[in-house]
């Protein structure tokens, strides 16, 4: 750790030497090192403003206010990004009151881990061409031989920070009505953060929020529940993710098809360095809920058999994948030849193509007329029928998703023929809190750490063509996920 | 709380304890004026009001727990006992065990730090205590400007 450290005594008051150094983003105005400043979001007293600066020679770079005090006359920063091998650079600027004159005394220090080879030349660098040239640089402006610069023009693209680009249905409809456009991006206020968007998760509770099955998108609105990306800003009163955070989410409300958004961060994950960001957006959600749909809902066993219905869909390949790593015999059904193969490859026991095979009649048949334990369905109307046909006696038949339409009235009474539980969970009541949240994303996570899980590289749609993934998902002719990329 | 003031030289400390707080920029190397303040028994060389000073129980006076007894230039007794001294920080505390200015939980620090631009020295001086809230404000004046600020004009002089 290398420490430099100047300090320097300034003929004026205190106050006045305070007043000039306390604006974190003033630098452009009095260092002649600084060419032109700005905060990236905010204020810049702000705990936490970053400030983005152009030195004379063009390098660009970012530094971060980590502390102030008008008390004690003091800040400290740290380098976010620099051209230079500043390493771990955190600096202190300290005023202290000379009481027998109208004097200042202003001391300028830091710490960092420079590479040694390059110690010195650093350290005459920060100590001459930072702190000392300003100390010169506030002195003349004090002493009025220099006049402070003014500030210096922004470029025209910083005006446009408060809109981002997304995906707007303007009325329920079919996946023609979602329509790229420029909307308004609010700055972060109390308990909000925004967030950059590098992927975003297509679900089929999308294709119900445009349709209007599920009221969860009230038009003009921005579906999506689900994406990954990185903190840009953060509001007041937010603990625990800061600027610079890679992290995903997958929770209402709806507005994920979009550039960037603001929104509470309660339940964001932070992603670590193996789970990229399209592997995050692609598979949060289909993880909490695979892992909710067969540790929560249907308590799998080793020994249990299972039957997976479209099973090369996103969650599908996954509860595929993890049912079997849990000691599950697994039948899986899907609609052609290249999505079997796919499933295969992935260790189901027994395929089925539903679309020319009767599947209740084949799981018996496999079973000895027993049927399976569990049934995990999502297309709904065409499958729930010969789910309570497949199902053992004292079976599940879980039923998470209407792909194929709703199921319509289900008479209860005929459940006794098998002692049959049916279950019909909602993604929110299982992932609605960071604990629940949590325990479902380190398990998955876990899963997928420990190979248990591989996933398919999601299908990738421009962000403006979020209709052609609708179209294709509907039509069922994608296998595993689906991302947009903004 | 309030931030140290040019001239008032009284700020509230923790617990609302009286503050006082004076500054002082001496010409000279930090190195040399630590050389002559780290000795906590040569208040009557370098400070114009201490006639003289001794280490009582005959410890040495750079040892942390000594006691000095000295005498003021007007008579009056004090007795301080070094809490803290560093080499390093260039920073000295001590508390005041006996006075006749009425003060109680006395503790003081004289602190110097270098000033790198003109290789002169950053002195600062604070005292904490308690005191009769009628006699706070004559008290930081006589502390600040006749003892602190006094020693520290006294020794700015020896490096003119």
């Amino acid at each position: 750790m290398t420490r430099v450290y100047a300090s320097t005594v300034l003929d004026a008051p205190l106050d006045r030497v305070w007043q000039i150094l306390r604006d974190f983003n003033g630098h452009d105005r009095w260092h002649p090192a600084i060419a032109q400043s700005h905060i990236e979001q905010g204020a810049p007293d702000r705990i936490g403003a970053v400030r983005n600066f152009r030195l004379q020679d063009g390098a660009v770079l970012r530094e971060q206010l980590l502390s102030m005090s008008d008390m004690a006359h003091e800040f400290r920063y740290c380098l976010l990004s620099s051209p230079l091998p500043l390493m771990g650079y955190v600096a202190k600027v300290r005023l202290r009151p000379v009481t027998d004159g109208s004097q200042c005394f202003w001391e300028w220090s830091s710490k960092f881990t420079p590479p040694p080879y390059r110690e010195a030349e650093l350290v005459t660098l920060v100590r001459d061409g930072i702190y000392r040239a300003g100390f010169s640089a506030i002195r003349d402006a004090l002493a009025g031989h220099v006049p402070p610069k003014s500030r210096p023009a922004m470029p025209a693209v910083r005006a446009n920070t408060k809109t981002t680009q997304a995906i707007v249905v303007q009325a329920y409809g079919g996946p023609e009505v979602m329509q790229l456009q420029e909307v308004d991006l609010p700055d972060p206020g109390r308990g909000l953060v925004q967030i950059r968007h590098t992927a975003i998760g297509v679900n089929f509770i999308d294709v119900y929020c445009r349709s209007g099955r599920f009221l969860l998108l009230q038009p003009p609105g921005t579906p999506g529940m689900e994406a990954a990306g990185v903190i840009e800003a953060v509001g007041p009163g937010v603990s625990g993710i800061s600027v610079g955070d890679r992290v995903a989410y997958a929770c209402p409300p709806v507005g994920s098809y979009s550039a960037r958004r603001t929104m509470a961060p309660d339940l964001m994950v932070h992603l670590g360095p193996d789970i990229s960001d399209l592997t995050a957006a692609a598979s949060l959600l289909k993880g909490a809920s695979a892992s909710f749909l067969l540790h929560d809902i249907a308590k799998v066993q080793p020994g249990m058999s299972v039957l997976i219905h479209a099973a090369a869909g996103g969650i599908g390949q996954i509860l595929v994948q993890w049912a079997k790593a849990l000691g599950c015999e697994v039948f899986a059904t899907s609609s052609s030849p290249d999505k079997l193969r796919r499933i295969k490859s992935l260790g189901a026991d027994h395929l089925i193509d539903y679309t020319v095979q009767d599947f209740a009649a084949v799981v018996k048949d496999q079973t000895g007329g027993r049927g399976v334990d569990v049934v995990f369905d999502s297309p709904g109307k065409t499958t729930f029928a010969g789910s309570l046909d497949a199902v053992a006696v004292r079976g599940h038949v879980i039923s998470f998703g209407q792909a194929s339409g709703p199921i319509g009235l289900c008479d209860i009474d005929r459940l006794a023929s098998k002692s049959l539980t049916i279950s019909r969970p909602n993604y929110a009541h299982y992932t609605d809190t960071p604990e629940r949240l949590g325990a479902h994303v380190s398990r998955f996570f876990a899963a997928v750490r420990s190979g248990a899980v591989t996933l398919q590289d999601p299908a990738q749609y421009p962000l403006a063509n979020a209709a052609d993934a609708h179209r294709d998902l509907e039509a069922r002719t994608t296998m595993g996920a689906l991302v947009l990329v903004p | 709380m309030t931030a140290p003031k040019m001239t008032g030289l009284k700020t509230t400390g923790t617990n609302n304890m009286p503050r006082v707080y004076v500054s002082s920029v001496i010409p000279a190397p930090a190195a040399e004026v630590w050389r002559i303040i780290r000795d906590f028994n040569a208040l009557p060389v370098w400070t114009p009001f201490v006639a003289d000073s001794r280490i009582e129980s005959n410890m040495a006076p750079d040892q942390i727990g000594c006691i000095r007894n000295f005498r003021l230039k007007d008579g009056g007794v004090i007795r301080e006992k070094l809490l803290a001294l560093s080499d390093y920080d260039l920073s000295c505390s001590y508390a005041m065990l006996e006075s006749p200015m009425g003060v109680a939980d006395y503790i003081a620090t004289l602190a110097l730090t270098p000033v790198t631009e003109t290789n002169a020295t950053f002195a600062e001086w604070t005292a904490d205590f308690q005191c009769a809230p009628e006699r706070e404000a004559a008290l930081v004046a006589q502390i600040g400007q006749g003892v602190f600020q006094a020693a520290f004009t006294a020794l700015k002089q020896r490096f003119r």
